[in-house]
């Protein structure tokens, strides 16, 4: 039986994949936003994840405004790194799994959630990002991924509670899969940050941190806070937090804490990063 | 219609309403995704325009390179970007740009913690300041 055993929250800032691509990780800048990754990558080595779930979002670059899909779940063969306006970024094609993925589709939308099913799609520095800063630069990435792109660009995105609840229903898909398989579920995006109009660079660190915390003393009250707070305390672009509750709700309601990562700036934003563990 | 994030300093919230009036403008932006597309806008941006049926206002607002109004007329930062890549300019710097800030003052910002969010939760709290 395939199971869930851990879930990792990880902002998703493109900067941070162009400082790995052109090898300026160590420059004072950006050592301090990678350092805190280390520890990930040994506990990501250790855990071995045949699959990835990975929850992102799409920034206009497989979707434009023709088409904006609430949740859509990636079931293609594989993913090519998309172009995004300065030439694809130089990482590997992401491989998907494709059975495990249409097994989901299946079962979560019976189970009541209408996901879009993508045969073809492109990915962005939303998930191509997340599997750098855990994986570094293979020549392969290690395992296979499902990724469920998340729309977070034009609001309202679902919200809190639905994530919530559609990790639940991924949970359940990946439990009656009957393939001996260990998966980990990446929620990205985040965190507090604002790219636009005269607010732009806004951090708020102490309610950053207060989302970290309550990951794990009160996820539940968690995913019912309103969009609005997101939008004003966390800034507008802060509202992709939203996608950490697919990952949460996935989790055992007591999953523990076993890693956590906190930096401003890199680029605009607060990066923000958690690892979940079940308990045995 | 009042919208309950409507009191928030500094932001336009994208939603339907803002999608709407902004499509064809960030359709635009978009187009510039690609080589050849960022080539023709290059080669005459105003005869590149017609291609799409923007406002007069919104095709103004790309020539003049007016981030702000763009935003103000349904554009969408994600898509605005493109065209600020198209020209060279880094995120950060038409964050910058946005804010009336200088770079080094915005870039200065940000590794102090960014902007606070104390006095920028609500408009009233910007009143006489902007």
């Amino acid at each position: 039986m395939a199971r869930i055993t851990a879930g990792v929250g990880v902002s998703h800032v493109p900067a941070i994949g162009v400082a790995m691509d052109t090898g300026i990780t160590e420059q004072p800048y950006w050592k301090p936003v990678f350092d805190g990754f280390k520890k990930s990558r040994e506990w990501i080595a250790k855990a071995k994840p045949d699959v990835v779930f990975l929850v992102y979002n799409d920034h206009c670059t497989a979707f434009s405004a023709e088409m904006i899909p609430t949740f859509a779940l990636g079931c293609a063969a594989e993913f090519p790194p998309a172009d995004e306006g300065w030439g694809p970024r130089p990482v590997p094609v992401v491989k998907g799994h494709q059975k495990l993925a249409s097994h989901i589709a299946q079962s979560v939308i019976l189970d009541e959630f209408d996901l879009t099913i993508m045969n073809k799609m492109e990915v962005d520095h939303g998930l191509t990002v997340p599997l750098s800063v855990m994986f570094g630069q293979p020549d392969e990435w290690p395992c296979l991924v499902v990724p469920l792109c998340v729309n977070v660009v034009q609001y309202p995105p679902p919200t809190g509670n639905r994530c919530y609840q559609l990790g639940k229903a991924i949970r359940r898909a990946v439990e009656s899969y009957d393939e001996d398989l260990d998966v980990v579920i990446f929620g990205t995006g985040g965190m507090s940050h604002q790219l636009q109009y005269k607010r732009a660079g806004l951090i708020n660190a102490e309610w950053d941190k207060d989302f970290l915390d309550r990951l794990t003393s009160d996820p539940v009250g968690l995913s019912q806070k309103p969009h609005v707070d997101y939008l004003r305390e966390a800034g507008s672009e802060g509202i992709e937090l939203v996608m950490w509750h697919v990952m949460r709700g996935a989790l055992d309601e007591d999953a523990v804490e076993v890693h956590r990562h906190y930096h401003v700036p890199a680029s605009n934003t607060a990066v923000g990063h958690i690892i979940l563990e079940n308990k045995e | 219609m009042n919208k309950e994030y409507d009191d928030i300093p500094g932001t336009f919230v994208f939603d339907a309403d803002r999608s709407r009036e902004g499509y064809h403008l960030n359709m635009f932006c978009i187009s510039l995704r690609l080589a050849e597309n960022r080539a023709a806008f290059q080669a005459d941006e105003a005869g590149y325009l017609t291609r799409f049926p923007m406002t007069k206002a919104q095709r103004q607002s790309v020539l003049d390179r007016d981030w702000n109004e763009m935003l103000r007329l349904g554009g969408n930062i994600y898509y605005t970007s493109k065209l600020a890549a198209n020209d060279g300019v880094t995120f950060q710097e038409l964050a910058a740009r946005m804010t009336g800030a200088s770079s080094e003052d915005y870039r200065a910002m940000m590794l102090a913690g960014g902007r606070s969010i104390e006095g920028n939760r609500y408009k009233s709290e910007w009143e006489g300041k902007e």
